[in-house]
């Protein structure tokens, strides 16, 4: 009768949905009578379920369940409900839980359910249980109980019905209570409980792996179990374990290959096998695990290589055969192996093999699959991608989302300088088409990483970052911003002040055109602002007062951000400084007006004080407010002496006086820890161990009363005492040094917090450069010298040239349909291959030759010239090793004969040093300064002598406090609310930087020295280009000329 | 790791729902829904396969059912395809050409292959005999334990009348 009834229902149900409903209210009722005699179907269940599907709508449905519950919760609470009926509650419980209603009222019925002693009973508890409580469930401790006891019945069924509960309820601090009956049963004789135990095993090894170290053993001796199911178990926890700690388990690769051999050579028993391929499952593991062991191990890797050449044989489809899904998963896993391992050749040309494979299959999963391939193959071999580049292509394009998303992953690992705006291209217009977050971040965090990487020039970077921003939005992180700003003030280089202005220019207006979109995110509020603030008005294209409008619109039109607020309240003050200073009248419009009297009664105390310095400078005179904010000051270097040397005077004579001496921090810890360690020791006694004890409770011993109880006490105070004594002494040093210092200015500038009184001694140094002048000092000539040679050939045309040229490429790329693949396909791939000859081949042979020859004079001692054009320096970027070797194997490989040289510039770069360095404390003697620039006769090897002298006078300038604290205020910018100050500190722009003397010479020397000058220069400015020059001024920084010992030792050290 | 099992059904009802990982009961509406919308809109031709906050979704259609499992990034997605092509053969053979009806009404019994297929989000079993003999063993130690007891309890009521 049921078979019937179920063959009808099969029928109607096949049939379409529609039909179905009707006819399933007359089969449900036959059904629910024919099936009287199954232990399940009651009448209610049958109508519910029937109930739930019909329903028309989701609301329905919910009243539907929430009577449901409402008549379980009555029915429930009942006294004495039959054992059957109880079952059968509960069953409906799982059911409306599925749906996703709360049944957490019947929880403890369920718990209740596995005590009881019918197998029946207790299974359907174990069953709701599982699906109802997450390990960190109140009531789980309820069920330890009884799970120890099942643990030890003598049906299996019981056994393993409590084994399935353990590996989903047993949490870290009930795993003791269980471990050792767990541990037992791995001798079980039967054969699906050792299984599940070894599961419960891996299981608590995932929780707790300290709880488990002692039975590592174990896992190897449940390898050699009889039957392979329990062997299969055994390696899901081997694979974990090995994933932790290859080196230990090294010894069991030639086990591990024995047994993937006799898997394949299928001497397993035939139930294992899956579609006549042999227990692929288990062969997949296995590969899993070859992997991490062959993993850069070369004697481990070289045992495998039969075993894998075996399995792929075996089963590699025949010609125009795709194979079925499962071979194909062997040997995607085989690829994966194969890429992992120290692969031989042939292995690499079986996985590029099955690799094409895939990606010239029709199903979209082998597609898939075949993507996900080439990103592993092309890690070893680079030039496969070539071959598949169509392929790659229509994958980008087709419809599916997935695959164009698995597509986007391989390209942002192949990108490289040649491709990078092609491949950023695609994944801007790729964002625009997502809407959740987290995606969203994920490919933002990729396209900014990859623009910083790569991006070929400073304007193609801004416009990139402003997509970004507006397309993900308060999902970028702040830091991005800073760069942005970072970069716009130190402009494209140090030369090519025309360029940077048309730069600045270009972001005012289309910042400018941003801001009249209704919406945008914070951030880029925040860098618009900043933007038009510093250079909103420096071309005189648009007045003070339209560009005060607009930051006013701005503010006003987010009330609530008080991050955007500082910002624009800062440009205003900025743009009111450069117009007092030019000399003009300022009359802040109305609307400003208000603006600025709301913020003087802000609650915000940052916003106050913006307002406040903002109304300080119409009360001060042009020159002082020149002094104080000068045009494009932003660039300027602030240096921290964190020695704070001025002090020393003071700290000697506190020091004869008797003061107690600075103690380091770390010292101060010491004694800390040492002391809570004590503390802690002398109370471990009465404290128990954390964690739930299972074993009964021990007869109490009388507990010790420690004598040492009171030592912490008495010493506590004391070391307080010293403390805060100390910190009073410190402060005491600081506020009577800056008594000293500022004299009767001071009660206005305590405003500025001791931060900024740090600040502001620094800022007295102002005019002094970089921790690392000597090759800052010679970049910068070089920079000049650049300038110079590159300015008689065409330098203020060829920014504009590459962008040109790139934006045409762009367009081409969009326009030809047919020819579109291969043009889109020759800028990914095409920086791949030299013989391609590619354009970005071609650029980057000139350009590496180029560079190999402008390395050369670094071996007469005198510091070399790079010929480059406008190239752009790149310590924007957070430029990563990688890039730069990568780029730099580039110009290896294309400069061929100069190579040696090359290598010399490969081994000095290291942008971290860079950074560093610019960062680092500055050393003593070699502080050249701009002052030391302006003395622009002078020979500039010299400026080494010059120095000390130059730093004197440095730091002679730092008398006016007032306007130093206030320059500081400006080229901190926001420092007090986001720390834009410290993504600031290594701008080191000098405003009116002249063309040094001795120059020509130089740039004389460089062109006859690199003759493809000239070509190079026509092809504009490129990363190699910066590249290079870095490299060169590396070069030179590296010249132990005794000035710069720690840079030396940087690099070399 | 497989971290979530999910059966729907084409109209975006749920047939099953089986975590391996800790989920909220609101994160588990939220999942369901999240992955229902997705699933249910792609084109049979696209690949079964979704890249899902940083998971990975695996999803197969049956007939009106979709069998979605969760798997990790690394894990092989032709694999996950074939465990739930492994899962559905077992369902198909317990059941006998099983269909969406016998998972509506039998999904307890579901749950009990897949506790036996699955385990700890890890395949447990790749023997399909070994898994039917194990459920055939429950289902009659269940039948014998039901008669048991109610034989028992008859006796009882007999002997208290």
């Amino acid at each position: 009768m049921e078979s019937w009834a179920n063959v009808i229902m099969k029928k109607a149900f096949k049939h379409g949905s529609q039909n179905t409903i009707d006819q399933l209210k007359t089969i449900g009722r036959e059904l629910s009578m024919g099936t009287q005699g199954n232990w399940l179907s009651s009448k209610e269940y049958l109508d519910l379920v029937k109930a739930i599907g019909e329903a028309k709508s989701k609301a329905e449905e919910e009243s539907i369940v929430m009577a449901e519950i409402e008549h379980l919760k009555k029915r429930i609470m009942e006294p004495d409900v039959p054992r059957k009926k109880m079952k059968e509650y509960i069953i409906r419980l799982v059911y409306v839980e599925m749906l996703g209603h709360d049944a957490s009222f019947g929880y403890i019925y369920a718990v209740k359910m596995t005590h009881d002693d019918n197998l029946l009973c207790k299974r359907s508890g174990y069953l709701a249980t599982t699906l109802f409580l997450n390990e960190d469930h109140d009531l789980i401790i309820l069920i330890v109980n009884t799970i120890q006891k099942d643990l030890k019945s003598d049906n299996y069924l019981v056994v393993c019905a409590a084994l399935t509960a353990v590996c989903k309820l047993i949490n870290e601090e009930t795993i003791p209570a269980v471990l050792p009956q767990v541990v037992d049963l791995l001798g079980h004789p039967k054969e699906q409980v050792r299984k599940k135990a070894v599961m419960a095993l891996h299981r608590f090894q995932q929780r707790s792996p300290s709880s488990m170290s002692h039975l590592l053993t174990k896992f190897r001796q449940i390898l050699c179990d009889k039957d392979p199911s329990v062997m299969s178990a055994a390696l899901c926890a081997l694979f974990d374990l090995v994933s932790a700690d290859v080196k230990g388990f090294k010894n069991l690769t030639a086990s591990f290959v024995s047994i993937l051999k006799q898997v394949a050579e299928h001497r397993l028993p035939r139930a294992y096998d899956y579609h006549r391929t042999p227990a692929p499952f288990i062969q997949i593991k296995l590969l899993k695990i070859l992997a991490l062991l062959g993993a850069g191990d070369k004697h481990a890797s070289e045992n495998m290589y039969s075993v894998l050449m075996d399995v792929i044989k075996r089963n590699e489809p025949g010609k125009g055969d795709p194979g079925s899904n499962i071979t194909n998963a062997i040997l995607y896993e085989c690829i994966c192996t194969i890429t992992a391992i120290m692969a031989n050749s042939k292995l690499l040309g079986l996985a590029a093999e099955i690799t094409s494979r895939f990606l010239k299959s029709d199903s979209h999963n082998y597609k898939y699959m075949g993507i996900d391939a080439l990103g592993r193959v092309i890690e070893i071999n680079p030039d496969f991608a070539e071959e598949h580049q169509l392929s790659v292509i229509d994958c980008l394009e087709d419809q599916d989302d997935t695959l164009k998303r698995k597509t986007l992953d391989l390209l942002y690992k192949m990108t490289k300088s040649s491709n990078v705006e092609v491949i950023v291209d695609r994944m801007i217009s790729y964002m625009r088409t997502l809407s959740d977050a987290h995606n969203k971040t994920e490919i933002a965090t990729r396209i900014i990483e990859l623009t910083e990487r790569f991006a070929p020039s400073n304007q193609w970077f801004i416009q990139t970052m402003n997509q970004v921003f507006e397309l993900a939005g308060d999902l970028v992180p702040v830091k991005v911003a800073h760069d942005l700003m970072r970069l716009l003030s130190k402009g494209a280089g140090e030369d090519d002040e025309e360029a940077d202005s048309l730069l600045r220019s270009s972001a005012v207006e289309s910042y400018l055109q941003l801001l009249a979109e209704p919406k945008l995110p914070s951030i880029l509020l925040q860098v618009a602002c900043w933007v038009l603030g510093e250079y909103g008005t420096v071309d005189g294209t648009h007045s003070a007062d339209d560009i005060i409008g607009k930051l006013c619109d701005v503010a006003e039109a987010h009330p609530g951000d008080n991050v955007v607020k500082g910002y624009a309240i800062t440009a205003i003050t900025k743009i009111c400084a450069f117009e007092i200073g030019a000399g003009r009248e300022v009359e802040l419009i109305p609307e400003c007006r208000s603006f600025v009297d709301d913020l003087l009664a802000s609650h915000s105390t940052d916003l106050q004080q913006r307002a406040y310095e903002l109304q300080v400078f119409f009360g001060l005179g042009a020159d002082l407010v020149r002094k104080v904010l000068p045009v494009n000051g932003s660039g300027e270097e602030i240096e921290f002496d964190r020695e704070l040397p001025f002090l020393q005077e003071f700290v000697d004579s506190a020091l004869a006086n008797g003061a107690r001496p600075y103690l380091d921090e770390n010292e101060r810890l010491g004694v800390d820890s040492g002391m809570s360690s004590f503390v802690s020791s002398s109370r471990s006694h009465h404290e128990p161990s954390h964690g739930l004890r299972f074993e009964a409770y021990e007869t109490p011993t009388a507990a010790i009363p420690s004598g040492s109880a009171a030592a912490p006490s008495s010493l506590l105070p004391d070391f307080e005492e010293s403390v805060t004594e100390l910190t009073r002494s410190v402060r005491n040093q600081t506020d009577s040094s800056q008594v000293d210092l500022l004299g009767p200015e001071v009660a206005r500038l305590r405003l500025d917090g001791v931060q900024r009184k740090w600040g502001r001694t620094s800022g007295s140094s102002q005019p002094s450069l970089a921790p690392t002048p000597a090759s800052e000092q010679q970049r910068r000539d070089s920079g000049v010298s650049e300038g110079a040679s590159s300015n008689k050939e065409s330098s203020p045309a060829e920014p504009r040239h590459e962008i040109y040229s790139s934006s045409f490429e762009g367009k081409k790329v969009e326009r030809e349909i047919p020819a579109e693949k291969q043009r889109l396909a020759a800028s990914l791939f095409g920086g791949s291959s030299v013989q391609k000859g590619s354009s970005g081949g071609v650029k980057g042979g000139v350009k590496a030759s180029k560079a190999a020859g402008n390395v050369r004079p670094g071996e007469k001692g005198v510091p070399p010239r790079p010929a480059a054009g406008s190239g752009k320096k790149k310590n924007w970027s957070a430029a990563e090793p990688k890039q730069a070797s990568s780029s730099l194997m580039d110009l290896v490989d294309m400069s061929g004969d100069d190579s040696l040289p090359v290598h010399d510039a490969k081994a000095s770069y290291d942008p971290f040093k860079e950074l560093e360095g610019l960062l680092g404390v500055p050393s003593t003697a070699a502080s050249s300064t701009s002052v030391g620039l302006g003395k622009s006769t002078m020979d500039f090897m010299s400026l080494y002598d010059s120095a000390p002298v130059v730093s004197q006078s440095a730091s002679s300038l730092a008398g006016d406090s007032d306007v130093l604290s206030l320059s500081h205020r400006r080229s901190g910018g926001m420092d007090g609310a986001n720390g834009v100050e410290g993504g600031l500190i290594d701008l080191n722009i000098l405003p009116s930087l002249s063309p040094l003397a001795g120059l020509g010479e130089l740039a004389q020397s460089s062109s006859s020295l690199s003759p493809s000058t000239g070509v190079s220069d026509k092809k504009g400015p490129s990363r190699q280009h910066s590249l290079q020059k870095d490299a060169a001024s590396r070069q030179v920084g590296v010249t132990p000329t005794g000035a710069n010992p720690a840079l030396f030792q940087d690099l070399f050290g | 790791m497989i971290h979530f099992v999910l059966l729907i059904s084409r109209q975006g009802k749920v047939r099953l729902t089986k975590w391996y990982s800790p989920y909220t009961q609101k994160e588990r509406t939220k999942v369901i829904r999240e992955l229902s919308g997705m699933i249910l809109s792609r084109g049979p031709k696209l690949c079964n396969f979704l890249e899902w906050r940083g998971l990975k979704v695996v999803y197969k259609r049956y007939a009106s059912l979709y069998f979605c499992m969760c798997v990790d990034t690394d894990d092989n997605e032709l694999e996950t395809l074939e465990i739930i092509h492994h899962f559905v053969e077992i369902l198909d053979r317990y059941f006998g050409n099983v269909c969406e009806l016998d998972l509506i009404f039998n999904f307890h019994k579901a749950y009990y292959i897949l506790d036996e297929v699955l385990i700890a989000g890890e395949l447990q079993e790749t023997s399909k005999k070994s898994v039917a003999r194990v459920i055939a063993a429950q289902d009659t130690l269940i039948e014998h334990a039901k008669e048991q007891s109610s034989s028992l309890s008859n006796i009882i009521a007999q002997a208290t009348k």
